[in-house]
């Protein structure tokens, strides 16, 4: 799946990430969980690509993956051009600081026994040769671009509100001035009026900083504001890709469909007009994925073809990627 | 009511706190409301705000201590439900009165069959027979939209994916056939295809049954797709309540404005930048004699910082707790 104009800062080719499942009294192995089975995208650099999907579909999974916290089964990650999935020890360990990761529970990401200024300065430590003085005024710096009070640095994380320790996350993972960050979730445990300061603060970093956001995320209208083109996710696979106007304007995957008019709208009028495509059932488990499509367990428009045949991803022009037999024999047909 | 009829249940100027080693938290302050059979009233706000603390005190259902309910009267029909003796309250739960909590999981006992703890309520409730227990939960298990009822009755909660889960929790609270469902976030913790489903069902069901429903949420979208009226909660308050269309349309709270503002819409064109409500929820903590909101309100007056507004109809159905008046855009006289 390859991209439009422009450098692209993340390639991922063909990531596979499968974990083995273990049984009965001999622990043999006896399935695979296949999280992550065949992901191909590019991120570009100053773009931020969303990643959606409901619960188990593997978009976490992708996330760390990308970021080596797990050992991919296959598959190639290039970071400016470096391939990360064959490094290990301290050569992968060289590549950490231009990589970092902002985590969905910012309760959980911090050490309850640190001060917010020790937590913050972590990272500086392990990777920059500073002193402790100079320590010290990039931590009050890193809280002033966060928006923290600089004097709060003695304090610790349950002294915080949750929007507080999001931002404390925040100023962790820009330390080591990273390119790329990858944003699990960032603010699905914050409340409504807490999620817009998040969300605005992620994009005036971006701006100052010129960072690079995967932005992994279950809420379809917050993607629509953040990014720029966006990755929709079905039990371990893309099946669309596209810049977000053309995904949410004219989504062409039926489970992209289904998965958008889903979303309640907060609007009295329109919600009721509205006509709901209901999928029916739930997403199969991932240990033991449908033949075929992997969607053709719900699918609303599903043929025999997809039952017995895996789509492959096509390319429909302007970035639009989607994986779907129907899109594929609409092209056909049109030819 | 706006259309007369008579409510089923009636709540006037209820207060809960919670007595702490740090003072005392004022959870719920002077809220007041009532819902007529079949109609379904939304309740948002963020964590904290005081929604399912309001809804858990109607039914007794804090510990106490360190809860109190200090002040208030909860009518169900025209019984006084603080009056209420606790055996009378224990048929009143999960008899006339249902509940959906929000994480399914934590919800039902993972030792017991799905079967087990639908016939239980029926059995206890109803005074039924094993048998007619047994057909009865069955039916439920189909009513709420679960494939080959019969068997699934011998499963365990653990053996159903989410959305399943929370279909069999809505059946148990569906059990007795209760007059009033309380449903505190039963989405929340579900994919929107799931929820999408649920609420589906919940629209479907609620023509059947006819039975009133409080729906807990902080989901604006789901509100607007389902809610009659809407109570907009904030600091432990009601800060306005509406009709559906009036909330969404012609908001009076300056905190129900910002919400609806900070809002990204799947349609419509894309903002720069979203608007924000600056600062953080309040602390319970302090007596309220000041307006919750005044902290983070864009439209705050020296009078918010020394008195708290009370409740004014702006129409017939709508009323709000501000004094600052969104028609005319100053005080309210």
């Amino acid at each position: 799946m390859l991209d439009g104009p422009g450098p692209a800062l993340v390639e991922v080719r063909d990531l596979k990430m499968h974990f083995p499942v273990y049984s009965g009294v001999l622990r043999r192995q006896t399935g695979t969980v296949k999280a992550v089975d065949g992901l191909s995208f590019d991120i570009l650099e100053g773009e931020t690509l969303g990643l959606v999907g409901e619960s188990g579909c593997g978009k976490s999974t992708a996330g760390r993956a990308i970021l080596r916290l797990y050992e991919p089964t296959s598959g190639q990650i290039r970071i400016s051009g470096v391939d990360l999935a064959k490094r290990s020890g301290r050569s992968l360990r060289e590549m950490r600081p231009q990589m970092q990761m902002i985590f969905q529970d910012p309760q959980a990401c911090l050490n309850p026994r640190m001060t917010v200024g020790s937590i913050i300065a972590e990272p500086l430590q392990e990777h920059a040769r500073l002193s402790a003085t100079e320590t010290r005024e990039k931590v009050a710096e890193l809280m002033d671009a966060v928006g923290l009070n600089r004097a709060f640095a003695n304090r610790y994380p349950h002294e915080f509100s949750g929007g507080q320790r999001q931002r404390i996350g925040i100023a962790r993972a820009l330390a080591l001035n990273p390119k790329f960050i990858v944003c699990d979730e960032p603010i699905a445990a914050l409340d409504v009026s807490i999620q817009a300061q998040v969300v605005n603060l992620l994009e005036d970093l971006q701006a100052r900083f010129g960072l690079t956001y995967l932005f992994i995320s279950h809420d379809l209208s917050m993607v629509r504001h953040l990014a720029t083109r966006v990755a929709v996710m079905y039990l371990g696979k893309i099946v669309e890709l596209a810049p977000a106007d053309a995904l949410y304007g004219a989504p062409r995957h039926p489970y992209t469909q289904a998965l958008l008019s889903a979303v309640p709208n907060p609007d009295p009028t329109q919600a009721k007009a509205g006509a709901r495509i209901l999928l029916e059932g739930d997403v199969p488990s991932p240990a033991n994925p449908p033949e075929g499509c992997n969607f053709c367990t719900r699918c609303p428009k599903v043929m025999d073809l997809c039952r017995t045949q895996e789509p492959q991803t096509r390319d429909l022009g302007n970035g639009h990627f989607v994986a779907c037999h129907i899109v594929e024999e609409g092209a056909a047909s049109k030819e | 009511m706006p259309d007369g009829s008579e409510p089923i249940l009636d709540v006037k100027d209820l207060k809960t706190v919670f007595r702490t080693r740090d003072g005392t938290v004022h959870a719920v302050n002077s809220v007041s409301f009532s819902i007529a059979p079949g109609e379904l009233v939304g309740v948002v706000g963020e964590s904290g705000s005081g929604k399912s603390v309001t809804m858990m005190s109607l039914m007794g259902l804090l510990p106490m201590p360190p809860a109190e309910i200090v002040s208030g009267e909860i009518l169900y029909g025209s019984e006084d439900v603080r009056a209420m003796s606790p055996k009378r309250l224990r048929r009143l739960r999960g008899g006339d009165v249902g509940f959906v909590f929000q994480d399914p999981m934590t919800s039902l006992n993972p030792v017991f069959t799905v079967g087990y703890q639908l016939i239980e309520p029926l059995r206890i409730h109803m005074g039924l027979s094993k048998a007619a227990a047994k057909d009865r939960a069955r039916e439920l298990l189909e009513l709420v939209g679960i494939p080959d009822a019969a068997q699934r009755l011998n499963t365990y909660p653990h053996q159903f994916s989410g959305g399943m889960r929370q279909r069999v929790m809505i059946a148990v609270a569906l059990a007795c056939d209760p007059k009033v469902l309380i449903a505190d976030e039963p989405t929340t913790a579900l994919d929107v295809t799931i929820q999408a489903q649920i609420l589906e069902l919940i629209k479907d069901l609620r023509q059947k049954l006819d039975m009133a429903i409080i729906w807990i949420t902080h989901d604006l979208g789901v509100i607007a797709e389902i809610a009659d009226r809407v109570m907009v909660m904030y600091g432990g308050q009601i800060v306005e309540h509406a009709g559906v269309k009036d909330l969404f349309h012609t908001p009076q709270h300056p905190y129900t404005r910002a919400l609806l503002e900070t809002l990204p819409r799947l349609d419509g064109t894309r903002v720069d930048k979203l608007n924000s409500i600056d600062g953080q929820p309040p602390s319970l903590g302090a007596h309220p004699t000041f307006c919750p909101f005044s902290a983070r309100c864009p439209k705050v007056m020296p009078r918010c910082r020394q008195e708290n507004p009370q409740r004014r109809d702006v129409s017939p159905t709508h009323d709000v707790a501000c004094f600052w008046d969104a028609t005319t855009g100053g005080a309210h006289a």
